[in-house]
């Protein structure tokens, strides 16, 4: 298996991290050795087992559905990287 | 009175209920130590004049009903903190500042500890050495140049060094523990839904955990008990009968079973990791322990499935940061290149590596062949350790397959980074707890830890056997203070 410079372009597209060619190299062949590496997992079969979804098997607890954080917007804004009072803003998005 | 800093955190806790020392002196004691440590680079950031301030109120009115009263205490910069900024060791949260506090530093708080700054780590907690922080690495107190391991490598530092008394860090893979290993600490990786993960910046839901990293079994245990609670704020946290770990530790390990898991002998280790291990075993026979040999055979499959399962979940959990509600932002000239930028020159080299390695295992024609397949085989884990739970209390194995090693040493080869949690993460996999103790020296002189796994929800009894082996190994860590001019 080996993951070539197309293949890093797509997952950098998909992770929205943008990777310049010589960067892409590093990162292909870093790749490589790591996949090389997770490939020993093949040695197993694994038809019949079932997947683990969850380590603690216990059910999720119900809660009643309300409200316990109120006016809280200038403290969900206060971190937003460009200033404004109400909104978070980003580029112009619609032409 | 320099000699506080030498002080256990019990010890600090006695003189402060005896009124032999007040909140004030133990404080500042630790700032000043830590003001003449700076070169470890254990620190992002520091927060000594609020607990200055903290302290002398304390002082004035001490509730000496408290567990950790007075006492101060540096975390993790992975912790969210209310109005402290809180970086997880990265460029792209370097300007964020918590409104809200996480809910394991909430609980240390309520018990009357004093916040002193926060700690180094390696970025988003992906490294095993510190050397991925965006703030730079952290020296380890053992010896110069020397890794102090990672990802909680400033809280170990902080530790040895006594820059703090006792601190808490967080384990995905074997970010305490193996830290701890490589410092001659003590670190505590609790159970999977022991302690709430509410406000801690997220690496791999499904593994994170936050746990106590101290000087000896004791702190481990009283910290343990402070931060470990049920919280409806973390919808995987679970509601159990948690024991007053500290006052419910004993030494007393007479007939228990203890299970030595062949698989953990693996190649290339070095003599004196063995030779470590076969110490270890002969202290809890002469505790009155058993030894059992077992088997856990899908051992060696652990870290290709972390290496799946952890970036998976970390390429997910860190889609958060795209420059628009909170963190770093790059300029673009469009929505989507913004995203590109701030992500680009935001997360550090490993990070993006991760990220990559996550998005792929999750893509759409390789999910089943990767991301399926790991989670079969973390279920084949799991039930190794269910088997052998019918024979035995717990498990011994060595901490780590090396003691530390240099700085810059690994950072060009990502595999051999990555085997250096080859011990810690089948306990991650599997949700259990697990502690590392110091246990002795190779021939550096540099500190080798070894490690008690358990069951599920039964930390009381790896306390209890670490406490008993502790006394038998007598470990004394050699500190000489190198970086203090």
């Amino acid at each position: 298996m080996s993951i070539d410079l197309k293949t890093i372009k797509h997952i950098s597209k998909l992770s929205r991290i943008s990777v310049d060619e010589k960067r892409a190299e590093k990162l292909a062949g870093d790749l490589n050795s790591i996949f090389d590496f997770i490939e020993k997992l093949n040695e197993l079969k694994t038809d019949k087992v079932k997947p683990l979804t969850s380590i603690a098997e216990t059910t999720l607890k119900l809660r009643s559905d309300e409200v316990k954080s109120k006016n809280i917007r200038e403290q969900i804004i206060k971190n937003s990287p460009q200033d404004n009072e109400d909104y978070f803003v980003v580029p112009k998005v619609i032409e | 009175m320099s000699d506080i800093t030498k002080l256990s955190l019990t010890e600090l806790v006695e003189n402060i209920k005896n009124k032999k020392l007040s909140s004030t002196e133990i404080t500042k004691a630790f700032i000043e130590r830590s003001e003449k440590s700076k070169e470890l680079n254990a620190y992002i950031t520091d927060d000594f004049t609020s607990a200055l301030d903290k302290a002398k109120k304390f002082d004035q009115k001490p509730n000496l009903d408290l567990k950790l009263p007075g006492i101060p205490m540096a975390v993790k910069d992975l912790f969210c903190t209310k109005n402290i900024k809180t970086t997880a060791g990265s460029k792209i949260l370097n300007n964020f500042v918590p409104t809200y506090e996480s809910t394991v530093t909430e609980n240390i708080w309520n018990e009357g500890a004093i916040l002193l700054g926060k700690l180094n780590c390696d970025e988003f907690a992906m490294g095993s050495s510190n050397e991925t922080s965006f703030f730079g690495n952290v020296q380890n107190p053992i010896d110069k140049d020397l890794v102090p391991g990672g990802s909680s490598g400033g809280s170990a530092s902080a530790v040895a060094g006594q820059l703090t008394p006792i601190t808490i860090g967080t384990d995905t893979g074997g970010s305490i523990r193996q830290p701890a290993s490589f410092t001659g600490t003590v670190g505590l990786k609790p159970t999977y839904g022991s302690c709430s993960r509410y406000g801690i910046v997220a690496f791999a839901s499904s593994l994170d955990q936050a746990g106590p990293m101290a000087q000896n079994v004791k702190d481990c245990a009283l910290l343990q008990e402070v931060i470990s609670s049920y919280d409806t704020k973390d919808s995987t946290s679970i509601d159990f009968k948690r024991n007053k770990y500290s006052k419910e530790l004993t030494n007393n390990i007479k007939g228990k079973k203890i299970g030595i898991p062949k698989e953990y002998r693996v190649d290339g280790m070095p003599k004196e990791i063995e030779d470590l291990w076969q110490k270890g075993i002969q202290y809890v026979k002469d505790c009155g322990a058993e030894t059992i040999d077992i088997s856990l055979p899908h051992t060696s499959y652990a870290l290709p499935t972390y290496y799946i399962v952890a970036p998976a979940e970390a390429s997910s959990n860190l889609a958060r940061y795209d420059g628009v509600k909170y963190g770093f932002r790059a300029k673009g000239e469009n929505l989507i290149d913004m995203y590109e930028k701030t992500r680009s020159e935001g997360f550090g080299a490993e990070v993006q590596r991760r990220i990559m390695i996550g998005t792929y295992v999750l893509s759409s024609g390789y999910y089943d062949a990767y991301y399926l397949k790991a989670q079969k085989v973390r279920k084949l884990i799991k039930n190794d350790f269910d088997e052998v739970y019918k024979k035995v209390d717990a498990i011994l194995t060595p901490s780590t397959p090396s003691s530390a090693f240099k700085i810059g040493e690994k950072t060009n080869d990502p595999v051999s980074m990555y085997l250096n949690d080859i011990f810690t993460v089948p306990v991650n996999l599997a949700g259990l707890p697990g502690i590392s103790i110091p246990a002795g020296h190779d021939s550096k002189g540099y500190p080798l830890g070894l490690q008690i796994i358990g069951k599920a929800f039964d930390e009381q009894n790896i306390l209890n056997i670490a406490y008993a082996m502790e006394e038998k190994i007598n470990f004394k860590n050699k500190i000489t203070d190198w970086w203090i001019k």
